[in-house]
């Protein structure tokens, strides 16, 4: 297979490495932002990987766009023999549904006819694989979940969703990073801290990890809560 | 050492702290903001001996009056916003001292819209995620992740001595229009457009519309027609990057963009052209040009190496 590319501009190029959203090319994409991070090529700022794309951005006067490019070309041809991955993790979210912090979990259990307990299953029962961040810092783009437990977005949006929600919108659901607007059926809330701007790690997952919604009490939530704002929760992650 | 170096006695329209952007978490979704034009705040940087990528004031449009509370060697750059201290026009492009009591007023803009100011020894900010620019969406970065507010007070780093004096070479000082060409590199979505939208885009004037902020710039013009969709599989977006939604008006992305997109970009703006684009005004009229990657590359170090023998000298 030749890599298939674009310019961005003078400082970016993007890389192609498929035409639809697949955990294959995840892995790929994954595998090729792991060469580029032990190569440490001059010149590179930063790469982006998103569903089908890997953008790297650059700076011309560092590494011309040709220099560049054969360089990709070399480490492309390196992940076609298939290297060894670095193993993914499974990050588990613990995740308070209903309540009060969850108040779309009826309606999503109604419209699917379903009871509000086989949608905590059903939604719980999953490993997603976080195919890219994005739309705010921290928020990952989840695919996998089951078509059993799909709803539409709102047709009102709420000007108001608290940081740590948990959302359905469409097949897809995620977390919300921090407060914003929007339009997700909300089933639940997790008191884990995916985006902490003041924190060491500020971001807690990455793209090519998978997330596991692990049901808690309302009594675990507020000790996670706590743990939290102390300093002392630390997220369970497994190899996938 | 932190001191008090400014108070805030009018904010001005927005009036935010900005260094070169916070680079290194867009895979993480963090937006990378930073000064709308880079050149413009590295010169007023290297002018006053901090390094290039210190933080100064992004001033748009309408300009804060500042009262300075702490003697100290200062540098404005980028648009003429008619900067004034103690009511005497104030230099541009060039070091100068200010005297505690003094005030630093702005009048009407004059060429450009967006003022640069810097400090001798930097300002007194914190680092989020190793940077200091405000991203006031995420209210991060800054001060407190907001745009400058009445009575705040700025504080100074360090010591905010400097030479006197020190200016950019006449003939490197960039002239700001209200007509301007900006040079493009294609792509990556060029084939989603008809072969007229592709024309039209490269020889039609737009406009750009009232809104525009930091985030992009709306444009309006000729429509540009696709293909059959104007929505794409998510991707990572670049600063410079010309989305085209289904109604065919295009938007330039700038520094306060998201990190990923899901409309289809005709064409980037070349990195030379942004500090530009950053001085236009809305009402202001674009035309765009292709240019291949080695001419917008070459143009790119013609840039950087203004900044960098700029830097040799002082630094």
């Amino acid at each position: 297979m030749k890599l298939t590319y674009h310019p961005l501009g003078d400082t970016g190029i993007q890389l192609v490495f498929g035409q639809t959203i697949s955990a294959e090319t995840n892995q790929e994409i994954r595998m090729f932002a792991e060469l580029l991070k032990q190569e440490q090529i001059e010149g590179i700022i930063e790469w982006v990987p998103a569903y089908t794309t890997l953008s790297i951005f650059y700076r011309p006067d560092k590494i011309r766009y040709q220099a560049l490019l054969e360089q990709l070309e070399r480490l492309y041809e390196n992940i076609q023999g298939g290297v060894a991955d670095a193993a993914s993790l499974v990050y588990e979210i613990p995740t308070y549904y209903g309540g009060e912090t969850g108040p779309d979990l009826n309606f999503v259990a109604d419209h699917n006819r379903l009871s509000a307990d086989e949608v905590i299953r059903i939604h719980s029962s999953q490993d997603y694989l976080i195919y890219m961040m994005g739309f705010v810092p921290g928020f990952p783009y989840l695919g996998g979940m089951p078509e059993e437990i799909a709803t539409p977005r709102r047709s009102d949006p709420r000007p108001k969703i608290a940081a740590g929600s948990v959302g359905i919108a469409g097949s897809q659901t995620g977390v919300y990073p921090l407060e914003t607007p929007g339009g997700w059926q909300i089933i639940g809330q997790t008191p884990v801290r995916l985006y902490d701007p003041e924190s060491e790690q500020p971001i807690l997952l990455a793209s090519g990890h998978y997330l596991r919604f692990v049901p808690i009490s309302k009594k675990e939530y507020d000790d996670i809560a706590e743990a939290v704002r102390l300093g002392e929760y630390k997220i369970n992650s497994s190899k996938k | 050492m932190s001191e008090k170096l400014f108070q805030v006695i009018k904010p001005g329209l927005l009036t935010t702290f900005q260094d070169l952007g916070r680079t290194g978490y867009q895979e993480y979704g963090v937006v990378v903001a930073g000064a709308m034009d880079d050149f413009s705040l590295q010169i007023a940087n290297l002018l006053v001996g901090n390094n290039r990528d210190e933080a100064g004031l992004e001033v748009t449009m309408m300009g804060p009056t500042l009262k300075v509370l702490k003697d100290a060697v200062i540098a404005i750059t980028g648009g003429n916003l008619s900067p004034r201290v103690n009511g005497q026009p104030a230099p541009m492009w060039k070091s100068f001292a200010v005297k505690e009591g003094q005030l630093i007023e702005f009048g009407q803009p004059l060429e450009g819209i967006r003022s640069y100011i810097s400090v001798a020894g930097g300002f007194d900010l914190p680092e989020v995620m190793g940077s200091k620019s405000t991203f006031l969406k995420a209210k991060i970065g800054g001060l407190n992740g907001r745009a400058l507010e009445k009575e705040d007070i700025l504080h100074a780093a360090g010591d905010t001595h400097a030479v006197t004096g020190r200016s950019l070479h006449y003939d490197e000082i960039p002239e700001y229009q209200k007509e301007i060409h900006v040079r493009v590199i294609l792509g990556p979505h060029q084939d989603a457009f008809t072969d007229e939208a592709i024309q039209t885009f490269l020889t039609s004037a737009y406009e750009i519309t009232p809104q525009s902020d930091r985030m992009g710039y709306r444009l309006n013009g000729p429509e540009l027609t696709h293909k059959t969709t104007a929505d794409i599989i998510s991707e990572a977006i670049p600063l410079g990057g010309i989305q085209v939604p289904a109604n065919g008006q295009p938007i330039i992305l700038m520094a306060d963009r998201q990190t990923t997109g899901g409309y289809t970009r005709i064409a980037t703006v070349i990195a030379a052209d942004i500090p530009f684009l950053a001085q236009a005004a809305p009402g202001a009229v674009i035309r765009f040009e292709e240019v291949s990657i080695d001419k917008a590359q070459m143009l790119y170090r013609k840039k950087e190496k203004i900044v960098s023998v700029l830097e040799k000298i002082i630094v």
